[in-house]
């Protein structure tokens, strides 16, 4: 260990060669999923319309007559040469839907986490400071409750809540019509976009669409934040070097931000990280929901449609966001804990 | 180099942690004084409360426990003292050095943060150039190198860190501190080198020690004087050479006979365990594992006396043979063996 900084970088290096072969298994599973479960894009635009012999010509047509093991290696050729192909049911792009719509995705998720964040950490703090009290146990429930009521049905009852509480606030998409169509798309990310278009009422109304759903995504996360951060700072708060940091006299309140928090907090990054999974696919849920255009949306209706080219595209695009999440949660890891190194 | 003023004294402590069933008393009257500059060594078995009497000397004790009696700390009257005093004395004046040095130091903190950290919190508006100073005075005393100064805690061995724990107590010149076990973790020649620091610190600093160990051997060469202590209460405090030339406690006595040296033939050992400090046996609470045990033992407790050796010693034998007290012949008949067998059961 000559110098951290060295080591630092060899550890990030490892965590990127550790990201091809991931992929590599994540695209395989992908594709041979798809092709395990019954019907395919023909059979699922037009069956039941054609004769056995026209789907069959289609399905020459689209080159999926031919054995897996080719279209498996012609469809990897094309992701390492980063052609994700076009829709077969409505020849778009793939790249383009993700762009277009990425963008929805991402500051619902990015939001999500902020709201769980908000939640999560000063009551989980707070449950492991007040441990058996009946505080705890109430934030607790809060947690369990949180994290294990379906989305759809949390997203229900607050719109419910909030039609009753605020008339007019809105409670579905991603912004009025106005806002969406006088928005000149540069970045694709609305939020974004009307930010440097400079716009303060588009701005304004964005950010208002996104609280509702935002905060149910945020909710549901917020449950395991709370449970983690709990039991992090209960057994931080018994750890040695708190003990010995207050046999030094550091005032108490010193003790627990800087010596049990923020050790607390180093397997909550990990796990933080790991929950990115989770808040896509609550972002699936979420999105119909609230009507937010964003890829859960799309993502549905194409798997739908059997549309493999999509399905797979949009998946691996999943895929990726939550390897890439993950290597920057094993680099913060790292940054913070300078135990962690390869 | 002594000076006849005290630091620390008790008398009568208590400190007992309240459980479930009975409250445990692990510390269960106590009186000493120790003077400035000067070593008393604890020495006694697992579980007699050495641990709990350093600790709550400092008031460093898990919630649930509580303290009575008297302990002063110069002029200050420690269980009267509000919550935040006593806070405040910790570290300044109060130092605390912990068995286990691995899990003692902060991961996530560089040894220079720890230190900062400890001197900012005592000395409001010290500047980083006198912080920088005094820790790496503190680190040289106890010879780690300043190049160290701002690795991190897992870069250093177990020695090292104990070292660093040390240096990290010493950085605030505290009054009094109390050496929990320091070695205890350690190999034999970073014990010998820690100890021999812990009894330079004196001539350096001036500083007090309660040093709290299982090893005679760390007495004999490090203390000035040693306390035994045995079921939560000091059976024998003497000179460190008076007590372990002429022993006046069995306890004491047996402890010595029990260490393994070169010459040792075979292995000595007290047979049985501490009691339940919750419910100590009556009378002596040596008396179910003594073998000098008479009858007056499991009746009456006996009470502190100076023997004419100059220890003070908590024994019905060594009063008695000293001619200290008188003794009917019925409370001299010796203790049957399977009373203490029944006794020991208990």
């Amino acid at each position: 260990m000559s110098s951290s900084s060295g080591s630092l970088a060899r550890y990030i290096a490892v965590r990127l060669l550790l990201v091809i072969p991931m992929i590599w298994v994540l695209l395989t599973i992908v594709f041979f999923l798809l092709r395990v479960a019954p019907g395919d894009p023909v059979s699922a635009a037009v069956g039941g319309k054609l004769s056995e012999e026209a789907l069959d010509t289609r399905r020459a047509a689209l080159g999926l007559d031919r054995p897996l093991i080719v279209q498996y290696l012609d469809y990897l050729g094309d992701v390492v040469r980063l052609d994700f192909g076009a829709t077969i049911s409505d020849n778009r792009p793939v790249l383009d839907i993700i762009r277009d719509q990425g963008g929805a995705t991402l500051t619902l998720t990015i939001g999500a986490f902020l709201f769980a964040l908000l939640i999560g950490l000063p009551l989980g703090r707070l449950a492991g400071r007040r441990r058996d009290t009946a505080l705890d146990a109430g934030i607790r429930v809060f947690g369990v409750v949180s994290y294990a009521a379906p989305i759809f049905w949390v997203g229900i009852m607050l719109v419910i809540l909030v039609v009753k509480l605020f008339p007019g606030w809105p409670t579905y998409d991603i912004a009025s019509v106005t806002t969406k169509f006088t928005t000149e798309p540069r970045t694709h990310i609305l939020l974004v976009d009307t930010i440097l278009a400079g716009d303060g009422a588009a701005v304004q109304d964005v950010l208002k669409h996104h609280v509702l759903p935002c905060f149910a995504l945020g909710l549901l996360l917020s449950g395991v934040i709370i449970r983690l951060v709990r039991v992090n700072v209960i057994q931080a708060m018994q750890g040695d070097y708190v003990e010995a940091a207050r046999a030094r006299g550091i005032p108490e309140r010193q003790v627990v931000r800087r010596h049990a928090f923020r050790n607390a907090l180093v397997p909550v990054i990990t796990v933080i990280g790991l929950q990115v999974a989770l808040t896509l696919s609550g972002a699936i849920l979420t999105e119909r929901t609230f009507n937010w255009p964003g890829l859960g949306t799309e993502l549905v209706q194409y798997v739908t449609a059997r549309d493999y080219v999509a399905v797979q595209g949009l998946v691996t695009f999943f895929a990726l966001v939550v390897v890439i999440v993950s290597l920057l949660v094993d680099v913060l890891n790292a940054l913070v804990d300078p135990r962690v190194r390869y | 180099m002594k000076s006849d003023d005290v630091v620390i004294s008790a008398r009568d402590l208590r400190v007992w942690y309240g459980t479930a069933g009975l409250p445990v008393r692990a510390v269960d009257g106590v009186s000493f004084e120790i003077r400035s500059g000067e070593i008393l060594g604890l020495v006694g078995e697992s579980g007699c409360g050495k641990s709990t009497l350093g600790r709550g000397l400092l008031g460093l004790l898990p919630d649930g426990a509580a303290r009575d009696g008297e302990l002063f700390f110069r002029e200050r009257d420690m269980l009267r003292l509000k919550r935040r005093e006593q806070h405040a004395l910790r570290g300044r004046e109060l130092g605390l050095i912990f068995q286990e040095p691995l899990t003692r130091l902060n991961p996530l903190m560089r040894i220079s943060e720890h230190f900062s950290e400890t001197l900012k919190t005592h000395h409001r508006g010290i500047g980083k150039d006198e912080i920088e100073s005094r820790s790496l005075e503190a680190l040289r005393v106890m010879g780690i190198p300043p190049t160290r100064f701002r690795a991190y805690p897992h870069e250093f061995s177990g020695g090292m860190r104990q070292r660093l724990m040390i240096a990290l107590t010493l950085v605030l010149r505290p009054a009094f501190v109390v050496a929990d076990e320091p070695t205890t973790a350690l190999d034999v020649l970073v014990e010998a080198q820690i100890i021999r620091m812990l009894h330079d610190l004196r001539d350096t600093y001036e500083t007090s020690l309660l040093l709290i160990t299982h090893n005679l051997g760390i007495i004999a060469e490090a203390c000035d004087r040693v306390a035994v202590m045995y079921a939560g209460r000091i059976v024998e405090i003497g000179d460190a050479h008076t007590v372990f030339r002429a022993p006046q406690h069995p306890y004491t006595r047996e402890l010595l006979r029990s260490t393994i040296s070169l010459s040792t033939t075979g292995l000595n050992y007290i047979e049985g365990a501490p009691p339940d400090l919750s419910d100590p046996p009556p009378g002596c609470r040596f008396h179910p594992r003594c073998p000098d045990a008479m009858q007056v033992c499991e009746r009456r407790a006996p009470v502190p006396r100076v023997q004419p050796s100059g220890s003070r010693t908590e024994c019905w034998a060594a009063d008695h043979a000293n001619g200290l007290v008188t003794l009917t012949e019925d409370e001299r008949i010796p203790l049957a063996k399977e009373v203490i067998a029944l006794a020991d059961e208990a």
